[in-house]
């Protein structure tokens, strides 16, 4: 499996370190109720299909990704940097 | 009960003389009725003994096994066969003690031979830190009434000579062994469970994919289904890889991630393992099959996957560790690796409960250790479904635990699916 780093190009799977659903970049405010908190941290849609998902380039850039691949085919289609997404705080 | 083939020796033997005419299937093949008192979606191990357990302990009997694929096809088909009882936290503690129990009986109850072997487990330490971990989870199963002992180093050696004690990034300091841990044939514990469901009268209906959950008022109606709509008042969902789409049809979000688990046997070798053997440092862990096959596993590939096939990375990581461990398997060749659809929660343990809808109960989450949990697993699936409450020992096995805080986070290793 090869992942389309947008700074480093198409890099093996073994670089990157996996966290999880993009669900993770979604994050409630820290009033936002027991039920918000348990859907960002523990509740999941694990589509089998398409789906993003969080990956660090760790033995590379070390920028988070967000990737967009299949979970049933393991076809990779793209991947795009966390930090540089509108209207993301960092 | 009299169309009900024993099996026992005799019958093989007297079978033999007369050319094996007398053998007939070991269940039924039922066209699905219209309506049932309960059904079980998906025949797995859990699925299946679910079913018996509803029909054994609770008295329903008209009870349907709704399976998309074959019996057994799945995770049951699929593990390293490991049975064991040495958990630590309280609510994985009590559960895995009483599967081991009704392991220890499975084949007379069942009159089935599910190969069970209780060769023991070995579990390796690698450094002081570690053999302490071990002698308080030792304490702790010994506490809950199930068997450990803490081994020396010169037990270990004397156990498995063949392990590699001259290296010097993981020494071996010693083990824990679990004499009453072991293996079991996995197929066998699904035709088991199903042959004993099917005497019961429970319909086992293959080819019978579940394609959607009938809700009226916040009560379960049926299901709909590849082979037409099917009525039921109790719908019990027991998936695992799978429980994220099936509890979708019930317009719910579980606390699951589905991730694939690759698993590899050899060639067939003359007896040299004896036990279960999980090296300390690193995930691995090895048998030898009956048939001479040395079986072994890792860890998950780590990224959400029903590809039911791994990469190459975690193979190679795989072999490493067994490298590591045993150069001797060096020697042996690789006849066939696969994988499974692990449904992975985010402390590690399993969901066995109802949900918000009435009649439509879930049992799931069982990670990469829900065989040796194939006997309690349904019989407290089946004390749910029927009494409506949850049994003792999986009490603590609730959906909501995550929100409440109730974790039960056997490794420690925090609120991410695939860490566990
Ligand atoms: C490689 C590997 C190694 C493992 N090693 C061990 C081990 O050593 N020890 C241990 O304790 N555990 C181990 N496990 C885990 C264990 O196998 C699983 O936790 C357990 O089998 C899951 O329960 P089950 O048997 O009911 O699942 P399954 O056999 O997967 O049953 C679920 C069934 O549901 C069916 N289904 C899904 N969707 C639908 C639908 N919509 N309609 C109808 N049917 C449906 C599926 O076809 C399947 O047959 C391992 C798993 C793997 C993959
Ligand atoms: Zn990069």
């Amino acid at each position: 499996m090869r992942i389309p780093c947008p700074l480093c190009g198409p890099r093996d799977r073994r670089e990157f370190t996996y966290y999880g659903s993009d669900d993770y970049l979604n994050r409630p405010s820290p009033d936002a109720g027991e039920a918000a908190w348990d859907d960002h941290l523990h509740l999941r849609a694990n589509p089998a299909g398409e789906t993003h998902d969080l990956w660090y380039h760790e033995a590379g850039c070390a920028q988070w990704l967000r990737v967009h691949r299949n979970t049933v085919s393991h076809e990779i289609y793209g991947a795009e940097l966390v930090a540089g997404r509108k209207g993301d705080a960092q | 009960m009299g169309r009900h083939m024993r099996y026992s020796g005799l019958k093989v033997f007297t079978e033999g003389l007369f050319g094996n005419k007398g053998w007939k299937p070991a269940w039924r093949t039922p066209a699905p009725k219209p309506e049932y008192d309960a059904i079980i979606i998906g025949g797995g191990g859990h699925g299946l003994s679910t079913a018996y357990y509803l029909a054994k302990n609770h008295g329903l009997r008209n009870i349907a096994v709704l399976e998309k694929g074959y019996l057994g096809g799945g995770n049951v088909g699929r593990n390293t066969t490991i049975v064991r009882a040495n958990y630590f936290l309280p609510g994985n503690s009590e559960f895995y003690s009483h599967s081991l129990k009704l392991w220890e009986n499975l084949e007379s109850e069942l009159n089935y031979n599910v190969m069970h072997s209780q060769r023991g487990q070995l579990i390796l330490a690698h450094s002081d830190g570690q053999r302490d971990a071990l002698a308080r989870r030792g304490n702790a199963i010994v506490n809950q009434g199930d068997d450990a002992e803490l081994w020396s180093l010169d037990q270990v050696r004397d156990f498995a000579p063949y392990l590699d004690y001259e290296q010097t990034r993981f020494p071996i300091y010693g083990g824990l062994m679990q004499w009453r841990a072991g293996t079991a044939r996995h197929d066998a514990v699904a035709w088991g469970y199903a042959r004993g469901a099917d005497r019961f009268g429970v319909d086992l209906i293959q080819n019978c994919e579940v394609t959607g959950i009938d809700i009226q008022n916040g009560r379960v109606t049926g299901v709909q289904t590849t082979r037409g709509p099917i009525k039921a008042k109790k719908v019990g969902m027991v998936v695992a890889g799978r429980s994220s789409q099936v509890a979708a049809m019930a317009g719910m979000r579980l606390p699951i991630e589905s991730h694939v688990l690759q698993a590899f046997v050899t060639e067939g070798l003359k007896p040299v393992i004896d036990s279960v053997i999980s090296f300390g440092m690193g995930h691995f862990y090895i048998s030898q099959s009956d048939k001479g096959g040395l079986v072994f596993g890792g860890d998950l590939d780590f990224y959400a996957s029903y590809a039911a096939r791994g990469n190459l990375p975690m193979l190679e990581h795989v072999m490493e560790a067994a490298m590591t461990l045993m150069p001797m398997i060096g020697r042996a060749k690789i006849l066939r690796g696969w994988g499974g659809i692990m449904d992975m929660t985010p402390d590690g343990s399993p969901i066995i409960d109802k949900t918000p809808v009435e009649g439509l109960f879930v049992d799931a989450g069982w990670n990469y250790g829900g065989f040796k949990a194939t006997p309690a697993s349904g019989w407290c699936m089946a004390h749910l479904m029927a009494t409506g409450e949850s049994h003792e020992v999986a009490r603590r096995f609730r959906l909501d635990r995550f929100r409440t805080g109730h974790v039960i986070d056997e490794e420690g290793t925090g609120s991410q699916h695939n860490l566990h």
